[in-house]
């Protein structure tokens, strides 16, 4: 892959070290450049056809998704730096793959994300104080996984995965694939990062979905860091090519284009949905942020790498395309920023007033019937709490 | 099998009429695995049902363990009742992941929101003259992983009605086969498919079940032991021993309740299973025995198990594994007291 410098027309070229992941890599499907103009290739006619349709009220709207997960993810640092949260782990960079490819999804689509999917699920329509409830330390969950049709987030790389491909295999059976009804037929989407495709896990999934031909997109998120190891540490050839080498469609994406992330997801959907099985899509992007807030990038990776992508942040470059084709006002950006204000008010105020469960919680839902073992146990921590209470007069 | 009076069916064949009966009553029932499908299982115990079911509900899987769990947990979540056969004990250890991490803390970590009823069999057990990671017991490995119900039956009769109830079950359930009993015969008679509201409390998933009555000792044993123990209370009996022997059928839960009142009466007790002792299931029966049963017992509880050494090479696995001698000696030492 070719080391590149940003060239971008109104800034001097940086010098940019061989070690650093670069931006521009061939081949790669993108809609709209780092600066803002839409790119017309023979290459990319069937994508661009893709996003024909798309009004200036469409991008305003991803815009508007893409600006309200950034400020969730600097709420969320904030409120963990405050000691509100236990752990966050931050999605800034990587809003155009999230937004993006979670608009192309319809609301029978099934989502089965990692951890780091807050623009997906800011694009589903997840409560933003329910997706920090795990983070919190204040549930394992934190949300209903049937009302948006988004699963938990999983916390053990790529074994989510495994349950996209399993609940696709599901959809096959229910036969809501390839009908052509399209209020039925369905599709999943799991997420996941560079690290996870070393996941056993994860290829054993690639397997699964190509030999069932199972309706899932498995949208790679190459944020081109595993915490401290780069994408290099993983494989020895682009990532994408691993999906190929399972026999699945695949395709890279600039992950940074929200409009190219949304016709590649778009594509990959259609197959699914009408009998054409899996997808695999490696959308190249990066993790702007610390791998979570436990981490400090600095002591594995350059700052002229951060600067390097800094240019290429995906919002800006939405914006711009905006500009350019008469798409922005400022009194609705100014209303997207209040919004956003807003957005930062509620959570600081509701995340705060998230406290411990009962202790009873502790018992509850480990088997969905009645279980010796749990409720001996139970009844005997119950005693002991009033007893403690009895003797000490005082709260536990 | 549609007659009600009882049947002579293997071990085996008692497992594949109690599936059969899952797939006949419960549409989202599948049986997925490794060879399971036109092949029938490597111990056959899937017979016929791919013939009858087609290809969708009885699923020739990848050879993958943790892709057959991972999925089985994707599919459970889209509302199938997935049951998926292990090929031997010794191959489970790629999905321990999947189902420890995964299956056994779905419903808890969604606050019951999501079930995932996903049955996982296991043939276990030696004393097949197998080679390496062919005759394990791992059962308490997952018995220590709450959110897991982990079983295993004796006879051929339990095996029927565990496997069914195990599928109607909306917990997760680990299916520990005997494979060396596969071949035994008993009697089954066939019943109504269980609800899944009757399936969770069933007692055959939950309650231990006295294999034989006695008032001198108390043998504690499942799955492939509980033979083991009736031919050691035969042997005991010509000694003038009188011994009961309890088959526990469930190790999660655990029927406490069952062997203390057994305990209580006898005053001894000796656990006999083939994993290796050491921090096995024997070890909290001997503990939950010692704080039910303390004014009761007249010695300590014993157990009679495997070595803490890997499972050995077949010419040495008879002397390995719980023999009738060594249960009649542990009886003998606690008699002792």
């Amino acid at each position: 892959m070719p080391q590149t410098t940003t060239g971008e027309p109104d800034e001097t070229p940086v010098e940019v070290p061989a070690d650093v992941a670069p931006a521009d890599v061939d081949p790669l499907v993108q809609l709209v450049s780092p600066t803002g103009e839409r790119v017309v290739e023979p290459d990319n006619a069937t994508y661009r056809s893709r996003v024909d349709h798309l009004t200036s009220e469409d991008l305003r709207a991803l815009y508007r998704d893409m600006v309200l997960t950034r400020r969730f993810d600097d709420e969320a640092t904030a409120l963990q730096r405050q000691g509100e949260l236990a752990l966050y782990a931050q999605g800034r960079g990587q809003e155009a793959a999230q937004v993006g490819s979670a608009y192309a999804l319809s609301p029978q689509d099934y989502v089965f994300p990692s951890y780091r999917e807050h623009g997906v699920l800011q694009a589903r329509g997840v409560d933003p104080v329910d997706r920090l409830r795990l983070y919190r330390g204040a549930d394992h969950g934190g949300w209903d996984p049937a009302e948006h049709n988004v699963h938990l987030y999983t916390l053990v790389i790529g074994s989510h995965v495994l349950h996209a491909t399993g609940y696709a295999m599901g959809v096959q059976r229910d036969g809501a694939v390839g009908t052509g009804d399209d209020a039925r037929d369905a599709a999943v989407v799991t997420y996941f990062g560079d690290g996870a495709t070393s996941q056993g896990d994860v290829s054993e999934a690639l397997v699964f979905a190509a030999v069932n031909n199972a309706p899932v997109v498995f949208f790679l998120q190459n944020n081109q860091w595993a915490i401290s190891e780069p994408t290099s540490r993983q494989s020895r050839v682009p990532l994408y090519l691993r999906g190929e080498g399972f026999g699945i469609p695949s395709v890279r994406v600039d992950g940074n284009d929200v409009l190219a992330c949304y016709a590649v997801t778009a594509e990959a959907l259609e197959r699914a949905r009408t009998g054409g099985g899996p997808t695999f899509v490696e959308a190249y992007t990066y993790r702007m942020g610390a791998h979570t807030t436990s981490d400090d990038p600095s002591r594995y990776r350059a700052r002229a790498e951060e600067d390097h992508w800094a240019r290429r942040d995906p919002i800006d470059r939405l914006a711009a395309l905006l500009r350019a084709e008469d798409g922005w006002d400022d009194d609705w950006a100014a209303g997207i920023e209040r919004e956003a204000d807003a957005l930062g008010e509620r959570l600081r105020a509701e995340v705060r007033e998230l406290g411990a469960p009962p202790t009873s919680a502790m018992f509850e839902h480990v088997y969905a019937t009645d279980h010796a073992q749990v409720r001996s146990e139970r009844a005997w921590f119950e005693q002991y709490e009033n007893e403690t209470h009895e003797t000490t007069g005082a709260a536990r | 099998m549609t007659s009600a009076t009882p049947q002579t069916l293997t071990f085996a064949r008692a497992i594949t009429e109690g599936l059969r009966s899952a797939l006949e009553s419960d549409p989202k029932v599948l049986v997925m695995g490794e060879d399971v499908g036109r092949n029938g299982g490597v111990f056959r115990v899937t017979d016929g049902l791919q013939k009858d079911f087609g290809e969708d509900r009885v699923v020739d899987t990848p050879l993958a363990e943790s892709g057959i769990v991972g999925t089985a947990i994707g599919m459970a979540l889209r509302g199938y009742r997935p049951v998926c056969e292990i090929q031997f004990d010794g191959f489970v250890f790629p999905a321990y992941d999947q189902i420890t991490t995964q299956l056994a803390k779905m419903h808890y970590r969604s606050r019951g929101r999501l079930q995932v009823p996903v049955v996982i069999r296991i043939p276990y057990g030696g004393g097949i003259g197998a080679v390496e990671h062919h005759s394990e017991s791992p059962e308490a490995l997952f018995a220590h992983t709450p959110g897991l119900r982990v079983v295993s039956p004796s006879t051929p009769q339990d095996a029927y009605d565990m496997i069914r109830a195990a599928v109607a079950s909306p917990d997760p359930v680990l299916f520990f086969e005997p494979k060396g009993r596969y071949w035994s015969k008993g009697e089954v008679a066939t019943s109504p498919y269980p609800t899944v509201a009757a399936a969770g409390g069933a007692d055959v998933l939950n309650r231990a079940r006295v294999a034989r009555q006695g008032s001198d000792v108390t043998l504690v044993a499942y799955g492939p032991t509980v033979a083991t123990a009736l031919k050691a209370a035969d042997t005991l009996a010509t000694e003038g021993t009188s011994a009961e022997v309890v088959d526990l059928r469930a190790i999660s839960p655990l029927d406490v309740t069952a062997v203390a009142e057994s305990v209580k009466r006898t005053g001894r007790c000796v656990v006999v299973h083939e994993a290796p002792t050491f921090l096995g299931s024997g070890a909290e029966v001997a503990a939950r025995v010692s704080e039910e049963c303390f004014y009761s017992l007249e010695a300590p509880v014993l157990r009679v198990g495997g070595f803490h050494a890997p499972y050995p090479v077949a010419k040495l696995e008879h002397e390995y594994l719980p023999s009738v001698d060594r249960v009649v000696d542990a009886v003998d030492r606690v008699l002792a007291h």
